[in-house]
């Protein structure tokens, strides 16, 4: 008789850390192919629309990278906290935030013009994430409160937050009642870096953060110490690397990042603040972070692969009249091959042959 | 021969005999050919070091882990042991070193835990007081095992074997937790069961514990087999040169000095435990000085890491006053700040606390060395430094590793605590505290290491050792003290005391000691 037996590795494989994300990513295109199957539809034709469609032009890459902007800089924020286990979920209402705060400098600035009003508007959106995100970095730390709720939790204060301005104070009088702020002024604006797309300024800014945040994470003696109390945690308290320093900065480290991620998007694509700003970048950013195995040059590969989910869930919509949540389950369907595909490092399988006994 | 027929000859067949027994792991061969026979009646010594494959030995006879290749007879007959219940229904008990108990349920309830089928209690109870009388290991069956001390623990795991009416019993360096006096009462134990005709298998490294005990020994070193010997008719120096293959190591120790400055000094120290079942501080009052070692000897869980955390830092305290470092009021600095004024620690889990298993022991080092070595520039770290700070480490110390980018993990418990003494020692401290400073490791490094903190100590430093072993605190410490019970017993010149009066003290009877004595160990006090 043939068993199966999960068996410790000796030591973690080092191999299958880096091969786990390319087989969760192969897995879930060939879920893809079983579930277009499971509709109705052909299944190749499904797999081009969804997977290749995007990348067809240079339109549709430089909406790629667009759309990769803000995953790359939320999912490296996030990395540097998870790297130190502190767990924060919310960088979705972090994101409003530094959306909010964002808008807001560009409306008080309105008159003004110059670069001045943009390294305002970066300002306030980093100090707006910041500021959500030191919520749950306050309550864990004074009151041990759980941070994955708290931050959870905010997200939909926030939404509720975006919603009332936009509704509110902040409606554009000449908007027809629609629920979005007036439109920015050009100086409020990020410049665009190829004529012709929407790929602007806040590409070479997440490049930038990316750079900051390997440095950071594999040069720094706060990222190592952050590393350690992520790893050992009784080792950090040996040290004397402070575990309530760990949880502010991981916890702000995600904010800012998410808050840049969300003025990028008002200043952007954008071009004002609606109750719809954020389509699930902070969550999905999450996945993305993990699937970068937690290191820049990864986040940004993995950023690419969770924009082109983004973009062929568009596609399918369009080309295949298939529901808006198509991409969430290929979302979701890459998270959860990854978590399976993660266990194989850790672990391995074991085939045995074992011989039945009598009485036994 | 068939011993099943006949009582007379079963006392003639061996109980237990392994053949060439092997077991490798994907890194190394743990056991390599190994023969052994135990008789029915004969307490049976494996004597090793650490790493030698004793505990891989014991795994395979109590069903762990299974032999890559070899044979296994029990009283006679050709077995595989399947898992540790199927060892028991065989007859084969074991104690393990570190129990498993669970510290929130009763003596009873832990007993009926681990009896197969659902016994009734009332019945057990009265079972586990007849065997606990008989063989003269008194346990109250209705005590709540976080209340017990380690000695009354070791008791309910024996007892829990005993139950079982066990025909070999394996005992995993059972003394390693006991003051002198316990490990008497459990010596006439091991002796009545063997006198009964059950086969006991005592591993230890403690060669005149097994001098006085065991009918027979058999000696591994490095998976095999290297002798076997009457440990009666062999000298304590005749059986270590089996183990480890030369004669014991000794150590240089002149007198220290005694009128250096004060590094530590406890004045007064009053601390609540954390943990519910940890043990409180009371009033403790200590100074090391320069130049000296002084040891705090004690049985585990009697306080002794609740003082390590405090004058770590690791629990910083209320006040400043009570922990004092290089006349510093250390008392509510953090660990690295008290490392600023000279401290150096050793703690005693190397791995997850001395170091990062998942990282590099060039990492590792970053983990406490960064300021006292210059690790780290402008907030970036130097990683040439820590690699060559490392590499220094390892060549001194002589850690066998696979470099300064091996894991710290990847090393044996011994090699780990070389390089974490090493790293601490290297910084130059002017006061070094170290838990348990050669636990696991192997008679040769820890002679090595007893001799680097004696010349720490002929440099200038002042030295706090923290030890279950008596053995290791007379031949390094100056003074020595005893912790039981959260409270601290008076120093003693290292002349002025012996291991008897030690022991002693090591139940919470010191001269002037409160009228209360602390939970000694050899007390079946009910809780009624």
């Amino acid at each position: 008789m043939l068993s199966f037996k999960l068996e410790a590795r000796p030591e973690a494989s080092r191999t299958m850390s880096y091969l786990s994300p390319l087989i969760a990513v192969v897995l879930t295109m060939l879920g893809g192919l079983l579930l277009f199957s499971a509709l109705g539809k052909d299944p190749l034709e499904g797999f081009q629309v969804f997977f290749l469609n995007p990348m067809r032009s240079w339109y549709g890459v430089s909406e790629l990278l667009l759309k990769a902007v803000p995953l790359m800089l939320i999912a490296v924020g996030l990395a540097i906290g998870f790297r130190a286990n502190v767990w924060n979920i919310g960088a979705e209402g972090q994101f409003i935030l530094g959306a909010c705060a964002a808008t807001g400098a560009a409306l008080l600035l309105e008159d003004v013009s110059g670069p001045q009003v943009l390294l305002a508007m970066i300002v306030a959106g980093a100090l707006g994430g910041a500021a959500w995100a030191a919520i749950p970095a306050f309550l864990r730390t004074r009151f041990n409160a759980n941070e994955i709720l708290v931050s959870l939790m905010l997200v939909y204060v926030a939404q509720l937050l975006v919603s009332w301005l936009v509704f509110g104070p902040w409606m554009d009088p000449d908007g027809f009642n629609f629920p979005q702020s007036k439109m920015f002024s050009d100086s409020a604006l990020l410049p665009m870096l190829v004529e012709g797309t929407r790929l602007n300024l806040a590409f070479v800014m997440a490049l930038g953060v990316l750079v900051v945040g390997y440095v950071f994470m594999h040069r720094s003696y706060l990222g190592f110490k952050m590393r350690v109390a992520g790893e050992a945690a009784d080792a950090a308290r040996y040290a004397g690397f402070s575990a309530k320093r760990m949880v502010w900065f991981g916890m702000l480290a995600g904010g800012v990042c998410a808050g840049l991620a969300g003025m990028a998007e008002v200043a952007g694509p954008m071009g004002q603040l609606t109750d719809k700003v954020a389509s699930g970048y902070g969550f999905a950013a999450i996945i993305v972070a993990f699937v970068g195995r937690l290191n820049p040059i990864g986040i940004f590969f993995a950023s690419l692969l969770m924009a082109l989910l983004f973009l062929g869930g568009e596609q399918a919509q369009l080309y295949m009249s298939l529901p808006a949540s198509i991409s969430k389950v290929f979302q979701g369907m890459l998270l959860f091959f990854l978590l399976g595909s993660d266990l194989f490092i850790n672990y391995r399988l074991r085939m045995r042959r074992t011989l039945a006994k009598a009485g036994a | 021969m068939k011993p099943e027929h006949a009582a007379a000859a079963s006392d003639a067949q061996p109980r237990l005999i392994l053949q060439g027994i092997r077991k490798v792991y994907p890194a190394v061969v743990a056991n390599d050919g190994i023969d052994l026979r135990v008789m029915p009646g004969e307490i049976h010594a494996v004597l090793g070091e650490n790493g030698a494959g004793k505990s891989t030995l014991m795994k395979i006879i109590y069903g762990v882990t299974r032999q890559t290749s070899g044979e296994m007879f029990w009283e006679g007959q050709p077995v595989t042991v399947e898992n540790p219940a199927h060892a028991r229904s065989l007859g084969i008990g074991m104690v393990f070193q570190h129990f498993s108990l669970f510290e929130t349920l009763t003596v009873l309830e832990n007993v009926a835990l681990a009896l197969p089928g659902n016994p009734d209690l009332a019945d057990l109870a009265r079972r586990i007081e007849s065997v606990s009388t008989r063989y003269g290991l008194p346990v109250d069956p209705r005590r709540h095992v976080h209340a017990l001390s380690v000695g009354e623990r070791q008791r309910v795991e024996i007892v829990r074997c005993l139950l079982q009416n066990p025909r070999l019993l394996i005992m995993d360096e059972p003394t390693s937790v006991l003051t002198p006096q316990a490990v008497r009462v459990l010596f006439e134990t091991l002796r009545r069961l063997a006198s009964e005709g059950c086969a006991i298998l005592y591993i230890s490294h403690k060669l005149d514990e097994i001098q006085e005990l065991c009918h027979s020994a058999t000696v591994l070193r490095g998976g095999k087999v290297t002798g076997a010997c009457i440990p009666s008719a062999e000298t304590p120096k005749s059986m270590a040169r089996l183990m480890i293959g030369k004669d014991l190591p000794a150590c240089v120790h002149t007198a220290g000095q005694a009128d250096g400055e004060v590094r530590l000094k406890l004045a007064g120290l009053s601390q609540a435990s954390p943990d519910p079942f940890g043990t409180a501080l009371k009033d403790l009052q200590l100074e090391v000085r320069s130049g000296e070692i002084v040891g705090i000897a004690g049985v585990s869980g009697n306080g002794q890491a609740e003082l390590l955390a405090a004058i770590s830092g690791e629990i910083p305290l209320s006040e400043a006053g009570p922990v004092q470092i290089c006349g510093n009021q250390a008392g509510r600095l953090s660990p690295d700040q008290r490392r600023q004024i000279g401290l150096c620690f050793v703690p005693e889990e190397r791995l997850g606390r001395g170091a990062v298993p998942s990282m590099a022991l060039s990492d590792n080092a970053i983990l406490t060395a960064a300021a006292a070595k210059g690790l780290v520039k402008h907030g970036l770290i130097d990683f040439r430094a820590a690699k060559a700070f490392a590499s220094e480490c390892i060549e001194r110390f002589n850690v066998k590793c696979g470099g300064p980018a091996a894991q710290a993990r990847s090393l044996s418990g011994g090699n780990l605590q070389k390089y974490i003494m090493g790293r601490e020692i290297m910084q130059a401290p002017k006061l070094l505290v170290a838990a348990q400073p050669t636990w696991g490791v192997d008679v040769g490094a820890a002679a090595f290491i007893r001799q680097q903190i004696i010349d720490l100590r002929n440099a200038g430093c002042a030295v706090l050792v923290v030890s279950e072993e008596l053995d290791e605190l007379f031949e390094i410490c100056d003074r020595i003290a005893v912790i039981a019970d959260g409270r601290l017993s008076p120093t003693r010149p290292l002349a002025e005391t012996s291991v008897e009066d030690i022991g002693v003290w090591m139940s919470g009877m010191w001269p002037g000691a409160e009228s209360a004595p602390a939970a000694p160990s050899d007390q079946s006090t009910s809780d009624l």
